[in-house]
């Protein structure tokens, strides 16, 4: 396939998300996929498999996604590899065969662009807040982030190097609260098991994990988390073995469909 | 095992050191040596490939922080301490095993050796669940004492032990296997107790099987990453050794995390190869 013929294969494929995404918007989800099925018979057909990188804290909802949008799209496998933003994109770098990247954070996905692997700008699709996570009931009676730093209270927060942290000591800075953490946890899910264990009185974590786990955890609000707001973005991947799946999964990820799923799950939209 | 000096001596010399040249060199036979090689190289290369990769000009400047040297100085304290621990019960657990015979022994060994097929992870999961806030054990520790060991430098030494321990008593057992029970005998006939006998004549038998489980332990000790994290936390200065700061550092810089990789590999190679002739030596 010459350089232009893939090029104009992109656009075909760009012009059929854009219409996917106009037909959910127009008339909910019941109907996409049939608006889909008939608007790929002008544009050449989707096959194989679609391999997605993604945030861990996305796995909930991408799962269900990539089930409706093999349903969309018949003959489409999509093949998920859920894992830490941070180390998912240091093994796309590396040359790891996968088709789209959805990050945690705009810093994760510059390692991919700073790499040129990247094919065109990254698009933001969802935003994610912090909640302050505790055990159900909120035993400790936990109910500002200012609480968080009271005395023989154990915190778990996650590493400064993953994007909760870093989330999470812009919110403190921003309250001005000055905690001692007993933990600085690997990746957010770690952080929340730890409170769910009753390890640690409260943890800083993602709303959307808190959401996925309501049954053992409460989630406490704060107003310092509207300073510390992560955004998710999504990019096709240059080196992608299936240019048109990646351009229409990416597409279909900013689909007023899948947008419903997301901010269902706790996620706000950018 | 040193190469003969060639000799052109007398004849009948000269005809025997060529056998025995060619007996040397049949010794090695391909179809060992290639997968030998091989293996080798399996094992090497990688760690070429972080030399190769090394940010060799900003190493000075990577190491420079103080919460590096305070990563290593953890690693190899926590580590120690959990040899210790691991000595300390370990050896007389490798002896009930080898030299006692009750029921369900067989079972009792297989659960010994859990820990080396457990994902470390769910080890530390494990030791939460006991020895946690809320755990059968550590809750009453915790009310009675007030020793939380989750969180604690403490932490770091148990979660080590527990997924290091295995490698002593299984070294420690099989030296004992191989040890002559009739030198215990012996002793004891001579009017030694039991545990005298031990004392005396078994530990200095298998000194060097215990010797060689200590350096595994402690190897092991030293890189445990999944149930230190778990069960102890990640804090700098308090529970963060080593394999923790590089495992994060990965997340965000992956030169910093081969600077810092280096320099526990430089320590490991220096310690183990220096304490291999010692002990390890091959009985």
């Amino acid at each position: 396939m010459t350089s232009t013929m893939r090029r104009t294969a992109i656009s075909a494929v760009a012009a059929l998300a854009l219409a996917t995404g106009l037909g959910a918007c127009s008339s909910g989800s019941s109907s996409s996929a049939s608006a889909s099925a008939s608007s790929s018979a002008a544009a050449p057909k989707l096959s194989g498999t679609v391999t997605v990188f993604a945030a861990a804290s996305l796995q909930g909802t991408f799962t269900d996604l990539g089930k409706k949008f093999e349903a969309a799209y018949p003959g489409v496998k999509v093949k998920f590899n859920f894992g830490g933003s941070s180390s998912l994109a240091q093994s796309i770098v590396s040359g790891a065969p996968a088709d789209v990247f959805a990050a945690a954070s705009p810093a994760t996905m510059k390692t991919v662009t700073d790499a040129k692997d990247a094919a065109g700008d990254p698009k933001v699709f969802v935003r994610n807040t912090l909640e302050i996570a505790v055990p159900k009931g909120n035993p400790k009676h936990i109910a500002s982030l200012k609480d968080l730093a009271g005395s023989g209270l154990k915190v778990a927060l996650c590493a400064k190097e993953v994007p909760c942290g870093s989330a999470a000591a812009t919110a403190l800075k921003t309250g001005d609260v000055n905690l001692t953490p007993v933990t600085l946890e690997q990746d957010v899910k770690a952080a929340l098991t730890k409170v769910e264990l009753g390890e640690v009185d409260a943890s800083l974590v993602y709303r959307t994990d808190v959401q996925a786990d309501s049954g053992k955890i409460d989630g406490v609000d704060f107003p310092e988390a509207a300073k510390a707001v992560n955004d998710y973005p999504i990019a096709a991947l240059a080196k992608a073995p299936n240019t048109n799946g990646a351009a229409a999964f990416v597409a279909y990820i900013q689909s007023a469909e899948a947008r419903q799923v997301l901010t269902a799950a706790g996620f706000q939209a950018p | 095992m040193s190469p003969a000096p060639p000799t052109a001596a007398a004849p009948d010399t000269a005809v025997s050191s060529r056998t025995r040249a060619r007996r040397r060199s049949a010794r090695i036979p391909y179809a060992l040596l290639l997968p030998a090689l091989l293996g080798l190289a399996f094992l090497v290369l990688p760690l070429a490939g972080l030399l190769v990769r090394a940010p060799w000009s900003s190493l000075p400047g990577q190491l420079s922080s103080t919460e590096v040297w305070e990563a290593l100085r953890l690693s190899l304290i926590c580590a120690t301490a959990a040899t210790g621990l691991s000595l300390l019960v370990g050896v007389p657990l490798a002896w009930l095993l080898a030299r006692t015979d009750f029921p369900g022994r067989r079972f009792i060994r297989a659960l010994v050796t859990l820990p080396l097929v457990l994902p470390p992870v769910v080890g530390g999961v494990a030791l939460l669940l006991v020895l946690g806030r809320n755990g059968i054990i550590g809750r009453w520790l915790d009310s009675a004492f007030g020793i939380t060991l989750p969180f604690h430098t403490s932490g770091v030494v148990l979660a080590e032990a527990f997924v290091a321990m295995p490698f002593l008593v299984i070294s420690v057992e099989g030296a004992l296997r191989a040890a002559d029970p009739r030198y215990e005998e012996a002793a004891a006939t001579l009017g030694a107790s039991r545990l005298t006998a031990f004392r005396r004549v078994t530990l200095p038998l298998i000194a060097p099987g215990i010797g060689a489980g200590a350096v595994l332990a402690w190897a092991r000790a030293l890189g445990e990453f999944g149930a230190t994290i778990t069960f102890a936390g990640n804090f700098p200065g308090q529970t963060q050794t080593m394999p923790l700061a590089v495992y994060l550092a990965m997340e965000s810089d992956p030169e910093a995390a081969i600077a810092l990789s280096l320099v526990l590999l430089a320590v490991s190679i220096t310690v183990l190869a220096g304490l291999r002739d010692r002990w390890m030596s091959t009985p």
